[in-house]
């Protein structure tokens, strides 16, 4: 192997630097103890007092951990459906139509995404609220699950299937005590995918969303929109933390799985 | 049961994605009006067949004129257009290093550093939007430290400016510019460079004729998934970028939101996807090649 | 004839197990299986064997169902499957890839079938503990698959297939991926196993040594079609075709003009050399194109002409194989073609007869070789 060179060390600090530096600027002036963001004035966690009795946060907050598992939920089983129906379903009418749907909302700008489903709720004369944000998230979050299964069952092997077939099982039985078992990681990642996207998404909410139902970054975007404060600064640092561990912990879960079974695997190859 | 399986996605994203197309594109030749809701005409079913003649009788292409003729939308579409290419390109300059440079780092290191350039996608989009704007202010975080190592004597303008918008779509755009570059870059074997070494070029020619052209691939697919995107940004401009700073989607939501103008916003929509159309076929048919090329 | 011998295709009044009756598979264009016909019996251990792409596995997944056949008919015992599906089939299949599932035990991997019958959960336990007795499991029950062997998951494949006693249990290419060694040694473990159970098998195989040592019947399989299906020594002995000859094992092929003679028949094959002379070929006429096979080991090599050979040709030695307990002599004919035979190494080494270019004699009986019309 190549020496890690110069230039290579000298473009990934920077680069990483670049990545990071902002959020922890962010997290540390969160600490502030003024109410001027850019001036330091000493430590403090009065800000994170602040966004923690500010029950409009809180209404927000829960308003989008609502949306998010139910769109998410609702994201998961329709993704998985439609990888199915892309890795599995073969040639059928309709198929290029399917796949564009598929693929076309991760491209779409939001802006767009956003302004016809609105235009669709008005004309069906529903009520905008926490459901007609659910039916949005869900409709774009599923496209996302859907590449992120199919990726998972393009790889799959099939004889598993079969084989559970040839044991006696339906295919339904076949694919809920075998092939769901087995993609159950990418099911989940997908999960984790469409939540996450639904807690981070303003735009496509803002559009669905009615007088009921605001969340947290509609109310942080009507915020931010007159400049910085310290307690938008304190609630980010919650946000990026929570997600932070989150993801953190799953990779490495994740990656101790893959060791565990690489060693066991050698063990038993050493053994035999 | 296959039937079942096809059918319940596919109507789904028949009712939630091509029907509202098609409402949006009916509202974009319709008329404003002061109503509830704020266009005419609207779809009166009780009147039967008359009612349809007389409903398509009153659509017509007004707004699309309209978008000719104030230049607002043209040049918001143009600066749009604009502002993505030199983004792309300045995400690309940004990213190909990074990407380069965790594809040669030590085989222990690269999980880990592959997460951290994916780590930030998964936080707020917003949340790190907004971190640049305590830095790039008159009186923010760059302004301090740049008047405290004395480079400067007067702080520099930057938030609101064409510069903020540029920093914060490099900012957030990097990780996809990054992914498929480090993936082709994983891939390539460096007994390769080695060979063109051997055959007599320099590090930087066998870089230049072996890495670059194998990394092609990488470079496409990064490219398209920043600059498809960034056409229809609307949180970044209308964070960092000031008032003189056009882009289509902010366009779009101020003449939904603010002039209350569906009729127009559609048409704005049509033309963005119209537009928007070229680069996904380019970039899907890209990808397709590349999952040919892989099998 | 001995009535113990094992050998129902010769009964006329036997039932078979498994009939395909003019069975045609298509995928598209391309034809796996062409109208073939062929009754395997009750008991059997039957090998299918052929190059890649020649319908073996076509022809298994259609017994275990996951293909049905564009055209004719299966019967098992009698009855046509060609619709029922895999999971109602009294059929049960070891998979190539073993396709064991990573997120079960051995012991529920073993137990998945059963449990699909609804068999009551103190009989399964049985039967299980019997399986992973039979196949020498006893000890990895508690483990998932990624924690065995290769070899192990083999037997793991094997005991879930035989867990539901079925008719007829299909191997895929049940060995291919154990190395030479263990694969020796868990072909005979096979039909152990396949005797004790009195299971019928089919194994589709492209190792012809794997076939001819496992199975009482080999089908040889050829672009969609049985080429020929008999024993093991009778595809070795006397195979029907130049195809059969040249698949399964070493082989000389010589090709020249049929001249009968009496209750021999001869053949021309090259100026100024003797006729081959071996047992007639029915309806061969003078003047026919034929060809002889003959296998290595029955031609003799000789300093000297012998006496009394019903075929003698001399030639010169070209390459030497030593292969340890036997060698190989590449004899080329004066016509340039070259002519393969094996000896034993009884003596050492040092001692060998021949060397390179050394003039030689060939020879061997008019029975040793077969002729072959096509």
């Amino acid at each position: 192997m190549r020496r890690m060179t110069w230039f290579n060390v000298t473009s990934l600090t920077l680069g990483f630097a670049f990545l990071y530096l902002p959020m922890l600027i962010l997290i540390i002036f969160s600490f502030n103890e003024s109410k001027l963001v850019t001036v330091w004035a000493g430590f403090s966690t009065k800000w994170y007092g602040e966004v923690l009795r500010n029950t409009a946060f809180l209404d927000a907050a829960w308003v989008t951990i609502k949306v998010a598992f139910l769109s998410s939920c609702l994201a998961t089983v329709l993704g998985t459906m439609a990888a199915i129906v892309m890795v599995r379903a073969g040639r059928f009418r309709g198929r290029t139509v399917f796949s564009g749907m598929i693929y076309a909302p991760m491209v779409m700008p939001e802006v767009i995404t956003g302004l016809s489903l609105l235009l669709l709720f008005i004309s069906l004369g529903m009520d905008r609220g926490v459901f007609t944000i659910v039916l949005a998230h869900t409709t774009f979050a599923m496209c996302y699950v859907s590449v992120v299964v199919s990726s998972r069952l393009v790889s799959f092997d099939q004889s598993l299937e079969e084989a559970a077939l040839d044991l006696g099982c339906s295919p339904v039985q076949a694919f809920r005590l075998v092939t769901l078992p087995i993609i159950a990681p990418a099911v989940i990642s997908g999960w984790l995918l469409a939540f996450t996207l639904s807690l981070d998404d303003l735009v496509i909410a803002s559009f669905t969303s009615g007088p009921s139902a605001t969340t947290l970054p509609m109310k942080i975007w009507s915020s931010v929109r007159l400049g910085v404060s310290p307690e938008i600064n304190a609630l980010s640092t919650i946000m990026i933390l929570v997600v932070a561990i989150g993801v953190i912990t799953a990779s490495l879960i994740n990656k101790r799985n893959v060791v565990r079974q690489q060693r066991e695997e050698a063990a038993a190859e050493k053994l035999a | 049961m296959r039937r079942l399986l096809i059918a319940v996605p596919f109507l789904w994203l028949l009712a939630l994605f091509i029907v509202p197309f098609a409402i949006v594109f009916k509202i974009s030749l319709s008329d404003l009006a002061v109503a509830i809701p704020p266009y005419t005409p609207t779809l009166d079913i009780a009147e039967g067949w008359a009612g349809l003649k007389a409903f398509f009788a009153e659509l017509d292409f007004e707004n699309y004129i309209w978008l000719t003729e104030d230049d607002l939308y043209w040049k918001a579409y143009l600066s749009s257009f604009k502002i993505a290419v030199i983004s792309t390109l300045l995400t690309l300059l940004v990213g190909y290093p990074i990407a380069y440079g965790i594809a040669r780092a030590p085989q222990e290191w690269r999980a880990m550093l592959f997460m951290l350039v994916i780590l930030p996608f998964w936080t707020s989009f917003l949340i790190r939007v907004y971190s640049w704007m305590g830095i790039l202010s008159q009186e923010g975080y760059l302004n301090q430290v740049l008047l405290w190592i004395g480079v400067i004597n007067e702080p520099l303008i930057i938030l609101n400016t064409n510069i903020a918008v540029y920093i914060g779509i490099v900012y957030t755009y990097l990780p996809f510019m990054i992914l498929p570059i480090y993936a082709a870059l994983e891939k390539l074997d460096i007994s390769l460079l080695e060979a063109a070494e051997d055959l007599g070029c320099s590090r930087f020619s066998a870089f230049w004729l072996v890495t670059v052209p194998l990394s092609k691939q990488g470079i496409i697919a990064g490219s398209f998934l920043v600059f498809i995107p960034t056409i229809g940004e609307f949180v970044i401009p209308s964070l960092l970028g000031g008032s003189r700073t056009l882009m289509i989607g902010k366009v779009l939501w101020e003449e939904f939101f603010s002039n209350r103008d569906w009729p127009v916003a559609s048409a704005v929509a049509v033309v963005l996807l119209l537009i928007l159309i070229i680069p996904i076929v380019l970039f899907q048919r890209n990808e397709q090649k590349q999952r040919e090329a892989n099998q | 004839m001995a009535l113990d011998v094992f050998a129902p295709w010769d009964d006329p009044n036997a039932k078979p197990l498994i009939q395909f009756q003019n069975v045609t598979k298509r995928f598209g264009d391309f034809t796996a299986i062409d109208d073939l016909t062929v009754d395997i019996f009750e008991k059997e251990f039957f090998a299918l064997l052929g190059p890649s792409g020649c319908g073996k596995t076509t022809m298994m997944r259609m017994l275990a169902g996951f293909e049905t056949p564009t055209e004719g008919k299966i019967l098992l015992a009698g009855q046509d499957i060609g619709a029922v599906p895999p999971n109602k089939r009294a059929v049960n299949m070891m998979f190539q890839s073993y396709a064991l599932f990573p997120h079960l035990s051995i012991w529920e991997n073993i137990a998945f079938g059963l449990k699909r019958d609804k068999m009551p959960k103190d009989q399964i336990g049985e039967r299980v503990e019997e399986m992973l007795r039979l196949t020498r499991l006893e000890k990895f029950a508690r483990r998932k698959p990624h924690q065995i062997s290769g070899g192990q998951r083999q037997r793991v494949a094997l005991a879930r297939s035989l867990a539901k006693a079925p008719k007829l249990l299909l191997l895929d290419e049940p060995l291919g991926a154990l190395d030479k060694k263990l694969r020796q040694e868990t072909q005979f473990e096979l039909m152990d196993i396949q005797e004790t159970t009195g299971t019928t098998f089919v194994i589709v195989t492209h190792d012809q040594e794997e076939a001819m040592t496992v199975a009482s019947r080999v089908a040889v399989m050829d672009h969609g079609k049985i080429i020929q299906v008999s024993t093991p020594d009778v595809i070795y002995e006397a195979p029907n075709s130049t195809y059969v000859a040249d698949f399964i094992g070493d082989v000389n092929l010589i090709s020249g003009k049929a001249d009968p003679q009496g209750d021999k028949l001869h053949m021309h094959w090259a100026e100024g050399q003797p006729a081959v002379v071996g047992s007639p070929l029915d309806g061969a006429t003078k003047g026919q194109d034929v060809h002889y096979a003959i296998r290595p080991e029955k031609v003799s090599i000789s300093a000297e002409k012998p006496e009394n050979a019903a075929n003698a040709i001399q030639g010169e030695v070209h390459d030497i194989a030593y292969l340890g307990n036997i060698s190989t002599y590449h004899v080329q004919l004066p016509g340039g073609q070259i002519i393969k035979a094996q000896s034993a190494n009884n003596r050492r080494i040092s001692r060998r007869a021949f060397t390179w270019e050394d003039k030689v004699w060939l020879s061997w009986t008019d029975t040793a070789g077969v002729f072959l019309e096509r």
